[in-house]
């Protein structure tokens, strides 16, 4: 054997899979993190106004959707914004016209976000890097038109007013927001579940080989496009169901929510808090929707350039965006602890 | 001619052609390949090599011509497809996922047939079924320490063994390794001889290598590719001592 073939690699761990020592260490900080999830799940709607809390929520299921094709698949999707917008305007109808529970509303418009994602993803899994954007940009354009001109479904530039909350049989009104907040969270919590399995499954291990190498995973005999695309259709029912969230919160649906700096948006929530990571949506959606609440509230209304800023700062010194950041300060950390330590 | 023409081939293509905007990479080649033998393919920078690997794994398609896959006629067909047909490639640019370990990477092709990949319900902890065989494939290639490192950190010599324990894994009729011992030190370059060997028990090869020593350890047959035709097919020492080859390779170390 060459000595080339011998030098020793630092490994994936700090420490071998298979010592207690590490293994226990590991499910302390798993635990340790599942605690901080769960009580910032649990405790939102005592520190920011509950219906803040909602919007904190849905838009940090929506950057998880988007992570998962960004962080994951390595496609960055610019028009995200159709299915967050035809999953509220589906929810929003169907809340209206059938006056079924806000759930099964919401359901329904996660399920209208997939079947629109299949045509749209069809196409869009055929390009990558910037012509994959350009292609999903195109759609949620063309959704967004289309939403514009059918005013009599969706009631054009006035919007879809007047959404009921309705939940077997009672009516949440405006104050009962804290309320609707733990329900929605359970939703909310779902579709983050489903996203976290996806990327924890064979199925995400695929997905990680294609972003990878694309040409490698097709020579082991993978249908490349036929992931992408399901992958795609997965992203589209969680960001349906984000969609589907917001909109019954608001009681209103409106041509924002297909609008293109929608999709821009929570682009700018996935990298600001870390893409690859799944945890880093939700910190970004926090901070933006928390500011611009407050930007909002003190009457400031260059929103846009406070954002802007941020995204350019985030890409010119946080490459990993905020849970990447700190995660790998902390690992350093940990090295040099154990480094001191033998 | 000698060996294997009483065999029907497992490979053969006719009239193989691919055309890149006018001008022709591969120009009406006419291989077979038979059954259990390793063939090589020589020939110098831009003769074709790559490309022709490129038709035969269904990363490119021919511009005219056929290629039959044990008595199927697989031209066109989608490279996903043909690695479930029994042809596994290896690339000349060593090509592996960065962010996996050596025994995911092994997991990830022994799952390629069972349709496990799609199941995104399921936990990545089903794919260690797959483990023990890994772990095997891995001791082949004299790997198994490094069986939980990611790849991302591995040296040279090591991606190229993984890539061939990777090709390995898919069990191939038909095994395709463009330029293996490329960029190697002289120990594994003969190591990798030897693997090679090990491997083709049973199976079909078809490699691309400049050294000639490789080419003269292992093949049965060469077939020899200037500007996209075979020019010589034949024995290595056949080869060797034509003329043509001669002529074409004056002045190129021999
Ligand atoms: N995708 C492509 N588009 C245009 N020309 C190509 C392409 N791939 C290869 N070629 C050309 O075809 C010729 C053969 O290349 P290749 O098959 O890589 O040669 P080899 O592997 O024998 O060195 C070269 O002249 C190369 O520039
Ligand atoms: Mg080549």
């Amino acid at each position: 054997m060459s000595t080339d073939l011998e030098t020793p690699l630092p490994t994936k761990f700090d420490v071998s899979d298979f010592d207690p020592r590490a293994r226990r260490a590991r499910s302390i900080r798993r635990l340790l993190l599942g605690t901080i999830a769960l009580v910032a799940v649990l405790g939102l709607p005592w520190w920011v106004y509950p219906p803040i809390a909602v919007d904190i929520a849905a838009w940090a299921l929506f950057a998880i959707s988007v992570d998962l094709l960004l962080g994951f698949v390595g496609a960055l999707s610019f028009g995200h914004a159709a299915f967050w917008g035809v999953s509220a305007y589906s929810a929003g109808l169907i809340a209206q016209n059938f006056g079924l529970p806000f759930p099964v509303a919401i359901v329904g418009g996660a399920i209208a976000a997939m079947i629109i994602a299949v045509p749209i993803g069809y196409l869009a899994v055929r390009r990558s890097g910037i012509y994959f954007a350009m292609v999903t940009l195109a759609f949620a354009q063309m959704i967004w038109f289309v939403a514009n001109q059918w005013k009599d479904v969706t009631g054009g530039e006035n919007g879809l007013q007047g959404v009921p909350k309705s939940f077997f049989g009672i009516e949440l009104i405006e104050t009962e927001a804290f309320y609707f907040y733990y329900v929605v969270v359970i939703l909310i919590v779902a579709g983050a579940w489903l996203a976290w399995r996806i990327v924890n499954s064979p199925f995400g291990r695929v997905l990680v080989a294609i972003r990878d190498n694309s040409a490698r995973t097709r020579a082991l005999g993978y249908d490349v496009e036929k992931y992408k695309l399901i992958a795609f259709v997965l992203s589209a029912g969680i960001a349906g169901v984000a969609g589907g969230v917001f909109a019954i919160s608001h009681g209103f649906v409106s041509l924002q929510e297909l609008d293109w700096t929608t999709s821009g948006k929570v682009v700018l929530m996935t990298v600001l808090g870390g893409m690859g990571t799944l945890w880093g949506g939700p910190v970004g959606a926090a901070v933006i929707v928390l500011l611009e609440d407050r930007l909002a509230t003190s009457g400031f209304d260059g929103i846009g350039i406070i954002t802007g800023s941020i995204f350019i700062l985030c890409v010119l010194l946080f490459r990993r965006g905020i849970w990447g950041t700190a995660k790998n300060l902390i690992d350093r950390a940990r090295a040099g602890y154990a480094k001191r330590r033998s | 001619m000698t060996a294997g023409t009483d065999q029907r081939p497992l490979l053969s293509t006719r009239a193989l052609t691919k055309n890149f905007r006018g001008f022709t990479a591969v120009r009406h080649v006419d291989l077979d390949v038979a059954v259990g033998s390793i063939h090589a393919l020589v020939g110098p920078n831009g003769a074709g090599k790559t490309t022709l690997f490129n038709l035969l794994s269904g990363f490119l398609t021919p511009t005219s011509g056929t290629i039959i896959l044990d008595g199927q006629d697989i031209t066109g067909k989608q490279p996903e497809n043909i690695a479930h047909l029994g042809v596994a490639r290896s690339f000349q640019i060593t090509s592996l996922f960065d962010n996996l370990t050596a025994l995911e990477h092994l997991e990830l092709a022994l799952a390629s047939p069972t349709g496990l990949g799609l199941r995104f319900w399921r936990s990545s902890r089903t794919l260690r079924r797959f483990r023990t065989r890994s772990l095997d494939l891995l001791d082949k290639v004299g790997m198994t320490d490094l069986a939980d490192r990611n790849v991302g950190e591995f040296a040279y010599g090591q991606k190229r063994a993984l890539e061939l324990a990777l090709a390995l894994a898919l069990d191939p009729k038909l095994l395709l390794l463009d330029e293996p011992t490329a960029g190697m030190s002289l120990e594994d370059v003969d190591r990798t001889i030897e693997l090679v060997k090990q491997i083709s028990a049973g199976r079909t090869v078809v490699f691309v290598d400049h050294n000639m020593h490789v080419v003269g350890s292992l093949a049965d047959r060469v077939s020899v590719l200037q500007q996209g035709e075979i020019l010589v097919e034949g024995t290595y020492d056949e080869v060797r001592t034509d003329e043509k080859v001669i002529t074409a390779y004056l002045g190129q170390a021999q």
